[in-house]
């Protein structure tokens, strides 16, 4: 059975929905993704539906079930990318994704993952380790040439 | 009211849902429905395909093109011998589900199409058929 990848990005776990999902599939992406949060510790869930032409009681069932499990494991959940089409038909077909949150597109999902973390948590996660920083190159260090080139990345 | 075109599709797995999805966004496709409604028809045909796997042990989905003289539209017929539904009106109903489905797939496709019609007999299946006009 086909499986849908989640990436992982620092604290967040990412989905992108690029087929059109046997109820299956779709099953077993619920069941990963909570096993991934779990196993993971991560703290934020985005899922990314901008290829997806339809979404269903069964899809919508999905994202709304993912963003309960992941609640209680502690992690946000933002769907990113329904076409307006989908949302029109969505709201006709009385579906209403309680607790999912929604973005208009990756960009806004990753800011809106990122407000729901206490701030410390990210600063942490971005910032370089001092020993980490290149030798600046007008100022070789102690040792000639030789060395300054060895910890060069370029 | 003329059919243009007719073909019928199995609807017995997963799969057959899928394929019955993408038979009707191409078929809603070709007689020119915009994007929404394409997206009406083909959601529709999905809860109603998975209602026939589900709740019907497994049928056939029958698309139709229709031209009435006037206009063109796309008819799909579910059928399955399954154990029928005792209560239409019921089940038509929001957050109805003799199942473990969040109880919109009856009611909700209705709201989708033009045209809904639901025949089922206990014991012997249960037919529904929606129509959406280009």
């Amino acid at each position: 059975m086909e499986r849908i990848p989640i990436l992982r990005m620092g604290e967040f776990l990412l989905v992108t929905i690029q087929v059109d999902m046997h109820d299956r599939t779709a099953l077993a992406l619920q069941d990963d993704l909570t096993s991934r949060i779990a196993d993971s510790g991560a703290r934020g869930v985005l899922i990314d539906i901008s290829s997806l032409d339809i979404v269903d009681s069964f899809i919508g069932r999905m994202l709304a079930n993912i963003a309960a499990m992941a609640r209680v494991l502690d992690a946000a959940t933002v769907v990113t990318g329904m076409r307006p089409a989908v949302a029109i038909t969505l709201v006709e077909l009385g579906l209403e994704l309680p607790g999912v949150r929604t973005a208009l597109n990756v960009e806004k999902g990753m800011a809106l993952l990122r407000r729901a973390l206490p701030p410390a948590e990210v600063e942490l996660d971005e910032d370089d380790a001092p020993g980490a920083a290149h030798a600046p190159d007008a100022a070789p260090p102690p040792g000639g040439t030789k060395g300054a080139h060895a910890r060069r990345e370029d | 009211m003329r059919v243009v075109k007719t073909e019928t599709y199995a609807v017995r797995t997963d799969a057959d849902v899928v394929q019955v999805r993408q038979a009707v966004r191409s078929w809603s496709a070709e007689l020119r429905f915009t994007l929404v409604d394409q997206t009406k028809m083909v959601t529709a045909a999905s809860e109603l395909a998975r209602n026939a796997v589900v709740y019907g042990g497994g049928g056939i989905a029958r698309l139709e093109t229709l031209d009435d003289g006037a206009r063109r539209g796309l008819r799909v017929v579910f059928e399955d011998q399954g154990p029928g539904i005792p209560d239409i009106e019921l089940a038509l109903r929001d957050g109805f589900t003799s199942g473990n489905g969040l109880g919109l797939g009856l009611g909700g496709a209705r709201r989708l199409v033009n045209d809904f019609d639901v025949r089922s007999t206990p014991g012997q299946g249960t037919s529904v058929t929606i129509t959406r006009w280009a």
